[in-house]
């Protein structure tokens, strides 16, 4: 059968998906009845816990350029898997041509991989 | 493949239904089973008290969790911080939609489907992340931050090894892939070598995808008190703890499909129990290495996962090729 975006089992996974948000929303909704509530709040019950420290402002810092980094590799090597799909289907028919172009294709990641690797962007110290 | 109903909806609803609320039940029996096992690996006994020989203590964590209040605390946003606990729970069910249970049963067939495992996987630290966001805490932000560099980071070996499986059968659909396994060629087996360490490497990423030990960087309670989940009381904390489970449980099925050939148990027949003995087995063994590996440091995960897992993933998946294309 010549797959299709019509395929009914799209349907079918999808009525899944709804069914899993239902299920867990039905608990949340059932502990919301079920819960115990207090009858009179303390002003501090509502605080951030850090550990009994006084929160110092909020949480909404800036954070460490590192992560920019592993964004960046995440980019170049997801997109990567992404062209990596349709040529692990189509190999069989492709034969041996494709086998040499994802060759000279890693080759040249394993470059840029080697290069992040030479520069530090892996190393976290 | 059974259809329960002619309309793709109605079949999807149902038989979703029971999948979901299997895994949960399955998750909860899991629950204390780990505690039982865990005891016994440390030599003590595991809950005993509650019911005989302590087979209700996941009912009375549950009833415990449904009673505690839930405190929202002054200063999160409300809307998101309340959003999360759904959001994660849906993000690890969804993935059940594609596994093969039997070759009759399933929800969805989809010629997409390890894609579509693969892309709910990946969907983990986005609820993860609104949750440490919102909660507007430095340790729930924290430990944010740190899943998600760790999930999108462990999805790519995680895509490499599963391409594994895809190029040994040309197809995405689990219903092929299990096929290709029939009688005993199993993908972890079969192409002598790279297989098994596909198989390997996969377990390893999907416990990272799933957070759990030796990859639970992001709960860390000993650095984090409990990461992102620190805010969070009752069954909105119950959620995330659900959520890990259901995850791992799920991820232990894809790779009993991918790797394990699924329902098929070459000469001793096929069906359900084999699918369900696979999954459960390779279960019990994430519990295992929970309660005998220690933690990762979070810089060493990301190393191992960029200068090792990387590289070796892209070495899997030439490899494969090469025997897919020349032998």
């Amino acid at each position: 059968m010549e797959p299709s975006w019509l395929d009914p089992s799209w349907l079918s996974a999808l009525a899944l998906l709804a069914v899993a948000l239902v299920v867990p929303a039905g608990m949340l909704i059932g502990a919301r009845i079920l819960a115990v509530k207090a009858r009179r709040d303390v002003a501090t019950k509502f605080d951030t816990y850090e550990c009994g420290e006084e929160p110092d402002g909020a949480a909404w810092l800036r954070f460490h350029p590192r992560y920019y980094v592993v964004a960046l590799l995440f980019v170049l090597f997801d997109v990567e898997t992404v062209f990596m799909l349709p040529w692990a289907l189509t190999l069989e028919q492709l034969g041996a041509v494709a086998w040499v172009e994802m060759l000279v294709f890693v080759a040249i990641l394993m470059l840029g991989w080697g290069y992040a690797v030479r520069k530090g962007a892996i190393r976290w110290q | 493949m059974i259809v329960l109903f002619d309309s793709p909806w109605l079949h999807g609803a149902l038989l979703g239904l029971v999948v979901s609320v299997s895994l949960l039940t399955v998750t909860a029996a899991g629950l204390l089973y780990e505690r039982k096992f865990a005891g016994r690996l440390q030599n003590r006994p595991g809950p005993t008290e509650v019911g005989p020989w302590g087979l209700l203590q996941p009912v009375a964590d549950g009833l415990k969790l449904f009673q505690k209040e839930q405190i929202v605390p002054a200063a999160a946003q409300r809307f998101l911080f309340l959003l999360a606990p759904l959001l994660v729970v849906v993000a690890a069910l969804a993935g059940a939609a594609v596994i093969p249970w039997s070759a009759e049963l399933m929800v969805a067939d989809l010629h997409m489907g390890v894609l579509w495992a693969l892309a709910m996987a990946s969907l983990m630290p986005l609820p993860v992340w609104i949750a440490g966001w919102s909660s507007n805490n430095k340790y729930a932000l924290l430990g944010a931050m740190r899943t998600v560099a760790q999930g999108i980071s462990y999805e790519v070996p995680l895509l490499l090894t599963a391409l594994v499986p895809i190029i040994l059968t040309g197809s995405f659909r689990m219903g092929d892939i299990v096929a290709a396994q029939a009688d005993l060629r199993w993908f972890a087996l079969w192409p002598p070598g790279p297989g098994a360490v596909a198989f390997v490497l996969f377990l390893l990423t999907a416990l990272a995808e799933s957070n759990r030990i030796p990859f639970d960087i992001p709960e860390a309670e000993s650095e984090l008190v409990a990461g992102v989940t620190v805010e969070y009381t009752g069954m909105n904390f119950g959620m995330f703890y659900l959520a890990e489970y259901v995850h791992s449980l799920v991820a232990s099925a894809i790779a009993a499909a991918l790797f394990l050939g699924g329902w098929d148990m070459g000469p001793l027949g096929s069906g359900l129990h084999w699918m369900l003995l696979k999954t459960l087995l390779l279960w019990a063994v994430i519990f295992w290495i929970r309660w005998t590996l220690l933690r990762f440091r979070s810089d060493q995960l990301m190393e191992l996962c960029w200068r090792w897992l990387v590289p070796l993933g892209l070495g899997l998946v030439l490899f494969t090729a090469t025997w897919k294309v020349f032998a």
